[in-house]
């Protein structure tokens, strides 16, 4: 059996109208489904083990099982804002592939009993929202979205909602209130979406990949799904490398793989042939490992014990001809950036940890400033509504743990060059006088 | 070498070389800032004592009412601005929702999100100017001062930057830096780092962009045409070589689609084998 499930001929031109996608047996998964019996299409995806693909890693299944029962207003969410840095798997899918999409929201839909549903898809994707309303409005002319779904008496509708360029929109609740049309500030976690989402009602959130693998999951069966990978770590995942590989890009592997694989496998290997500096393995919020790392089988649980995470599936590969100060500049400041504001240790945390890791890559710092970051990160841990805090303090304290010789080095040279920088410019200046003598 | 001196400090001393004067002239004593004497029967607004944020009293004005919601017959909006809030608004349960699409369709009307243009989406929408203010200044894509009509926003996120998207930032500054029509500016991860370093140019993703094409580049946003066809994301096949059949490659390279690795300049273009070593099964 072939182990491409969502990237299977993805690249087959003219996928994303539905004629093609019809033509390769599109929708016949919805078709199935709705003739299920709703309990059965949860169990399906719990005894496939599949985990939610946008990062925390939830068991999709028992998150569906959430949703209350009843006649209410119910709805459904699929989080297109996908804005981790490293991570364009969603993109890639809803360009070419729009309509798998459609499919697994309408199953996930029935499933859970949710009548709107809307698809959250960030700003600055463009023209992949064009493509999704495109395939929405064919679907809605096809009878496959609206008021009789598949002439079953199942009613459905979907909307495009796209953001304004917001990193926090990524998170649920966040994107809860964005939608709602406020400031995406997080809320505070219980109530859960799934009793009090959007509007309070219930509400069922889940990244792209996941509801496209709803489709695929009954397609190949849950025993078949849950066989592959590895253990608690079942399926095929969509994976995004990037950095200095020579073939940065998008790839479907079963769970289970070692990094080395990926990196040297997959995605050719180093540029220039150098040596792995460090990895983020899922997204530039997870802890960063090393190259005596690359041997880690690439699945949650594995990933959980190296102290790191597969979060969104976003491997960036930096090579020894970048400075660890430069990157943990770059990731901190991004987070300073786009943190909400609405958590003190998170909005001062951030700050202040770019703010020092600033002083340090100009050579200001003194190596307790080291030690000083690594408190910070530990306080914002765990202390605010969201992870944005932690998404921070996670990646920066395992680089400053991890390479805490390389930063010491880097605040030694820097300072030293400063002092010659400074001792240079008295040399061309006259003497200055002070005290009695400037009078 | 600099000297960090706190200009609040009366008895600030200042280095001063032998037989030049003083760099900031006689010494000064500190004043403070004391209103006009026909002020000092007035009450003291809040928050105004003492503050040497320039511009910090002309910034608002305190003693007015808050504006509410504007009234319809006061301001007029352009009909296909209103008819396409009016539609936003009838997708969702409550049309408050409608505000981000509804400040982005203003502001591809207006440019920016003025005054004006929040004005008209808080009429249609029946909101406060105050809270459409507030959703934009949260949001990157709503710009809340005048800027270009073009806009140009490039990837300066880890990816990139370990690939060159802040030097392409730095050049591209340099050819359209000085153009009012163009919105240049360094974005959070645009989710194309596979194509670093890259630019959006109108929503148009393209890269990686070499050096030698960003003078071709920047003429092309200059004049508005489709920045660098050869290179634009939509024309992708995924990097995964073993996901597509060869019916398909076959087929998708016939449409114009373009290799899954497009190398930069500086590495060679040596043809990538198709790749062997799948996922093990």
């Amino acid at each position: 059996m072939s182990n491409h499930l969502l990237f299977e001929n993805i690249d087959e031109p003219g996928l994303n109208t539905l004629d093609v996608y019809r033509a390769r047996g599109g929708y016949a998964m919805a078709e199935q489904a709705l003739a299920m019996a709703r309990d059965s299409i949860i169990t399906a995806l719990k005894d496939s083990g599949l985990r939610g693909r946008g990062g925390a890693g939830f068991p999709t299944g028992l998150k569906a099982s959430f949703i209350p029962q009843g006649k209410m207003d119910k709805y459904l969410v699929c989080n297109a804002d996908e804005s981790e840095p490293g991570t364009f798997k969603d993109r890639e899918l809803i360009q070419k592939n729009p309509h798998s999409l459609i499919e697994g929201m309408i199953i996930a839909a029935y499933a859970v009993g949710a009548n709107k549903s809307f698809i959250f898809i960030r700003g600055e994707y463009q023209q992949q929202a064009e493509i999704l309303e495109a395939a929405i409005a064919e679907a809605k002319e096809a009878g496959l979205l609206g008021p009789n779904v598949l002439g079953r008496g199942v009613e459905l509708d979907m909307w495009v909602h796209r953001g304004a360029g917001a990193y926090i929109c990524g998170e649920e609740t966040g994107l809860l209130d964005a939608l709602e049309g406020r400031r995406g500030n997080p809320r505070l976690k219980p109530p859960f979406p799934a009793n009090q989402g959007l509007y309070q009602g219930p509400t069922l959130l889940n990244n792209v990949e996941t509801l496209t693998a709803i489709t695929y999951i009954l397609k190949v069966g849950a025993e078949a799904y849950s066989a592959m990978g590895v253990e608690k770590s079942s399926g095929t995942k969509l994976i995004s490398v990037s950095g200095n590989v020579k073939r940065p890009g998008n790839y479907e592997i079963e769970l289970g793989m070692t990094g080395r694989d990926i990196i040297y496998g997959l995605a050719g290997g180093i540029e220039d042939d150098r040596e792995v500096l460090l990895w983020f393995p899922g997204g530039s919020s997870s802890p960063v490992l090393t190259k005596d790392d690359l041997d880690t089988p690439y699945d949650y649980d594995s990933l959980a014990g190296a102290g790191t995470m597969l979060g969104s599936g976003a491997i960036i590969v930096a090579d020894d001809r970048n400075s660890v100060v430069d990157i943990a500049v770059k990731t901190a400041s991004f987070y300073k950036h786009e943190s909400c504001g609405k958590c003190t240790p998170c909005r001062e945390g951030t700050s202040w940890t770019t703010k020092l890791l600033k002083r340090i890559q100009s050579g200001e710092a003194t190596p307790m400033d080291l030690d000083v970051i690594d408190s910070v990160c530990d306080q914002i841990q765990g202390n605010c509504l969201c992870v944005l805090g932690d998404a921070m303090a996670m990646p920066v304290s395992s680089m400053v743990r991890k390479f805490r010789p390389q930063f010491e080095a880097h605040i030694e040279s820097a300072r030293i060059a400063n002092e010659q920088r400074l001792l240079a410019e008295l040399d061309e200046q006259e003497p200055v006088l002070q005290g009695i003598g400037a009078l | 070498m600099s000297i960090r001196r706190d200009p609040l400090d009366p008895y600030d001393r200042q280095l001063v070389r032998e037989g030049q004067p003083s760099p900031a002239g006689p010494r000064r004593s500190y004043l403070p800032d004391v209103p006009d004497e026909s002020l000092l029967g007035q009450e003291v607004r809040r928050f105004e004592h003492g503050s040497r944020v320039p511009g910090f009293r002309d910034a608002t004005d305190l003693t007015k009412d808050p504006s509410g919601v504007p009234d319809p017959a006061q301001v007029p909006v352009p009909a296909e601005l209103r008819a396409e809030i009016e539609d936003y608004m009838s997708r969702y349960p409550d049309h408050r929702s409608a505000a981000i699409p509804a400040l982005a369709a203003a502001q591809r009307l207006h440019g920016w999100c003025s005054p004006e243009a929040i004005e008209q989406v808080a009429c249609v929408m029946r909101l406060t100017p105050g809270y459409l203010t507030a959703v934009v200044g949260f949001y990157d894509m709503l710009e809340a001062t005048p800027v270009g009509r073009k806009t140009v926003y490039v990837c300066t996120n880890i990816s990139c930057s370990l690939r060159g998207g802040d030097e392409l930032l730095a050049s591209l500054k340099g050819e359209l830096g000085d153009d009012p029509d163009v919105n240049i500016r360094g974005f959070e991860c645009l989710g194309a780092c596979d194509i670093a370093p890259m630019a959006s140019i109108d929503g148009t993703y393209v890269g990686p962009v070499a050096a030698d094409e960003i003078p071709v580049l920047a003429d092309q946003i200059r004049t508005g045409s489709d920045p660098l066809p050869a290179k634009q994301l939509v024309r992708r096949r995924v990097a995964d070589a073993a996901a597509n059949s060869d019916d398909v490659v076959r087929a998708s390279t016939d449409t114009g689609t373009l290799g899954p690795v497009a190398l930069g300049p500086d590495r060679p273009q040596d043809t990538v084998p198709a790749q062997t070593e799948g996922p093990s099964a």
